[in-house]
């Protein structure tokens, strides 16, 4: 065979192509269309309500409410990636909720508050983990049963009341504010530094995507797959509490239900958007954020121009459809 | 039976397809007439799978017309070739488990009764019928279910099919790959019988002996094009693959073998669920070839060595140190490196590119403080892909992309990455072309030279007589014989391959 040598041939075919087209390959053909969905939304929703849409402060708001999104949005796509699905993760955010609530309301600490959400998701986590990996359950299956059953010790545990947290120390990160960002849009920008760097840059995260593309290679490539999912699982779970911290110190309380109902569905929305492919190995951080913000646009779009409460549940599930419709459509071109 | 016609029923004209930079078949030209074998081979990447691909509608021609009975017809997707005849049996044929055999062969065109009901004793009566003209009636019943039967039947049912929906054009993409001799002998007999009904065949394969014995015509494709077109009368093996290759070949098998050194591998009593009691012992240097048939345990034996699968008992010792934890990761720290047969499913991340793929095993070498250094793993991989010949334009191209010898070249790249001591290659050479085959067999050869002890499962005779030192034959999960020298031959392997009586049936795996 004619040994020519293609590899070092690359540099200068490189160096040949368009500017555009270096940004293309660079950014992603995936994400330049979500960027293009998002610019379209806005023009929409800019030219219905022009006065509020692009204000400061609207522009604030949807920051805000995607906080708890945004970070669930990326830690399901480390789980897609890896050929998993986290659907209890809203139930974890409802349980994770209550318990930091109940714990700054016993102890009056902030951290233990913290410390009680973190560990009660990441205890959710564990179970799911466990479940899936050792007792070979389908992810889907298994989270299903345990969405409920999260959400139904979350309301023993309440019994069924909202809790209250006036500990201001602990609502600041709810509320306060820190060089002029509120302090949830810089809690969301350090994890989504963190999950980008983990997921594209770090060799954990390399195998995460072998995981997900192929669990025999992995294994014959020594990468410890059990393990790894049982992590990943728990991460998810670790992130959900974050989630629930979040919600308690925004709404100054621990409630059951309120707040978190439906956020798996907006998290795997939002991941499948950006790009995961639900048979595994396929999806990135930026993509699933460029979907959050669709959906928090969205969201807030429908608000402002008083779309009725029910149509918005309606564009929601429509929109996760369209998603994975488009998601099968690329997969099965390539 | 009908001479060869002179009317063709396909036709493609000046066909090309590009996948990103690389031209996949250019310019080809060729007719298919009734009752033709045309023999088609080109090595692995030469364009064989793309030209069937454009055939069956998966993919559209960038240039290029396909003509069926004079008019140029343009195919979206496989039902549009289907409707015109075109049929391909693909390697690996799609076939429902849970239904019958006359289920499968009739799918999507059952015979009803009311309009709505399945009438099952004319479906009965339509395969007995289609599996007697063709001389199955032995091998498939028709209300036998498809769970538990093997390749070969697979593949009937898949011709079947093809024949009942009026194919006119069937294409054999490498059909006797996974076939033991018989089956594939049984194979050619329908070939013929389809040949006789005038159904024009086009017939993929490495196997040149097949080419020669069943072709009239044959085409070679070399690098996107058609570099031959001829009769097949007169041609001998040498000629076509001269054609296929562009060079003469040299000796495939230029190795001075081992003189015994140091045991760089000791397995004794080795149990797994599919092995038993399996002792050996490989050499610094040495090339150990495991014969047998397929289901004789040989890849199990690896699983087993590497850690994939459970050790129930015994003990394997690598350069005189136990390999006590029962896992992969423990067997690549002590050095072994293992190519398993499967490459799509076992080896690759499809979705991946080679330099992903090359590195997945040396996550340490290829990072800096956790996190993957792409400068450090291009110098890594860069030189391997180099000596490997890895025909690629770039180390990002996506390995789904590449031909079955380059996606090989990247797996041993994988492994060539590491320092290794021992070497398992299940099957180095399956799917892939005589060129890449050479580049593989010189490259095992110097591995051997250069001290690494390598275990070479091989179905394929010359290249275990050819290339090892010793060849150890398996059966039923257990070593079965050793056979050394001049002692190591065909008809001595296949002695030692043969399950003991009363246990013949146990081999086939789902």
């Amino acid at each position: 065979m004619t040994a020519t040598n293609h590899v070092q041939a690359t540099g200068q075919m490189a160096s040949r192509r368009g500017v555009l087209e270096r940004i293309g390959n660079r950014v992603g053909v995936h994400n330049i269309s979500l960027i293009a969905a998002l610019i379209i939304l806005c023009v929409i929703f800019g030219s219905l309500r022009g006065d509020v849409f692009f204000s400061s402060r609207n522009i604030l708001n949807i920051g805000l409410a995607v906080t708890i999104l945004g970070v669930l949005a990326m830690s399901q796509t480390v789980v897609i990636v890896a050929g998993g699905l986290d659907v209890a993760v809203g139930s974890t955010v409802g349980l994770s909720t209550v318990a930091t609530a109940m714990a700054v309301q016993v102890t009056g600490s902030a951290a233990v508050g913290v410390i009680a959400g973190f560990a009660v998701g990441a205890a959710c986590g564990v179970v799911n983990g466990i479940i899936i990996t050792y007792g070979r359950v389908n992810a889907v299956i298994a989270t299903l049963g345990t969405m409920a059953i999260f959400r139904g010790v979350a309301f023993i545990l309440s019994d069924g009341q909202s809790i209250s947290i006036f500990d201001e120390q602990f609502r600041f990160m709810g509320n306060g504010t820190m060089l002029g960002l509120p302090v949830p849009l810089w809690i969301l920008a350090v994890t989504a530094v963190a999950f980008q760097i983990f997921l594209s840059q770090s060799i954990a995260g390399r195998n995460v995507y072998a995981i997900g593309g192929n669990p025999v290679v992995a294994r014959f490539s020594g990468i410890n797959v059990n393990r790894y999912k049982v992590a990943i699982y728990t991460m998810s779970g670790f992130i959900g509490g974050l989630g629930g911290i979040l919600l308690a110190a925004r709404t100054g309380s621990g409630q059951p239900i309120s707040g978190s109902q439906g956020l798996e569905l907006e998290a795997i929305t939002a991941a499948v958007l950006g790009g995961c492919a639900l048979q595994g190995g396929r999806g990135t951080i930026v993509g699933a954020l460029l979907g959050v913000l669709i959906i928090g646009v969205l969201n807030n779009g429908m608000i402002l121009t008083a779309v009725p409460t029910f149509y918005q549940l309606l564009a929601k599930g429509a929109l996760l459809i369209l998603a994975v419709l488009v998601a099968e459509y690329r997969l099965n071109r390539t | 039976m009908q001479p060869t016609g002179t009317t063709e029923i396909v036709r493609v004209d000046g066909l090309a397809k590009a996948f990103g930079v690389v031209q996949a078949l250019q310019d080809v030209s060729l007719g298919f007439r009734p009752g033709e074998i045309v023999g088609l081979v080109g090595e692995n990447g030469a364009g064989k799978s793309t030209l069937m691909r454009l055939l069956e509608g998966v993919h559209m021609p960038d240039q290029g017309s396909i003509t069926v009975d004079g008019s140029v017809r343009a195919f979206r997707e496989p039902r549009d070739a289907h409707a015109c005849g075109i049929r391909v049996i693909h390697q690996e044929p799609d076939i429902v488990p849970e239904l019958t055999v006359a289920e499968n062969i009739f799918i999507g065109a059952f015979p009803r009764r009311l309009g709505l009901m399945l009438d099952r004793s004319a479906l009965y009566a339509a395969t007995d019928e289609i599996l007697a003209r063709f001389g199955m009636s032995d091998d498939l019943r028709p209300q036998d279910q498809c769970t538990r039967i093997g390749p070969a039947q697979r593949q009937m049912i898949e011709i079947m099919r093809a024949v009942r929906a009026g194919g006119r054009l069937i294409a054999f993409d490498e059909p006797t790959s996974s076939l033991t001799d018989e089956e594939a002998r049984h194979l050619f007999a329908i070939v013929r019988q389809l040949k006789s009904e005038n159904v024009a065949i086009i017939y993929i394969s490495h196997r040149l002996n097949e080419i020669v014995a069943l072709a009239d015509r044959v085409a070679v494709l070399r690098d996107g094009r058609l570099v031959a077109d001829m009769p097949a009368k007169g041609l001998a093996e040498e000629d076509i693959s001269r054609l296929m290759v562009g060079r003469e070949l040299d000796d495939l098998f230029r190795r001075t073998k081992s003189q015994r050194t140091n045991p760089i591998l000791e397995v004794s009593h080795l149990s797994s669920e599919d092995v038993h009691d399996v002792s050996l012992v490989l050499h610094r240097g040495e090339v150990l070839g495991i014969g047998g048939l397929m289901g004789a345990g040989r890849s199990e034996l690896a699983r087993a060595i590497v850690g994939y699968d459970r050790r129930i008992g015994g003990d394997i010792r690598i350069d005189g140190l136990a390999l006590r934890r029962n896992d992969v990761a423990a067997s690549i720290a002590a050095g072994i490196g293992f190519a398993p047969e499967e490459r799509k499913h076992e080896a690759l991340l499809l979705a991946r590119s080679i330099l992903d793929n090359a590195t997945l095993v040396v996550p340490k070498q290829v990072a800096t403080l956790g996190l993957f250094d792409r400068r450090k793993a291009i110098s890594k991989i860069a030189p391997l892909a180099n000596r490997l010949a890895i025909r690629t334009p770039s180390l990002d191209q996506l390995v789904s992309k590449l031909s079955g010898g380059n996606q090989q070249k990247v797996v041993l790249a994988r492994w060539l990455a590491r320092d290794l001591k021992v070497l398992i290659l299940d099957e180095p050479t399956r799917g892939i072309d005589i060129g890449a085959k050479a580049e593989i067999y010189q490259l095992i050869a110097d591995l051997a030279a250069g001290g690494i002890g390598v275990l070479l499962i091989s179905s394929e005779m010359p290249e275990l007589i050819g290339l090892a030192d010793r060849v150890l034959v398996m059966a039923e999960g257990r070593i079965t014989g050793e056979l050394a020298g001049d002692a190591a031959n065909e008809q001595s392997i296949l002695a030692l391959s043969m399950p003991k009586a009363g246990a013949a049936q146990t081999g086939a795996h789902p």
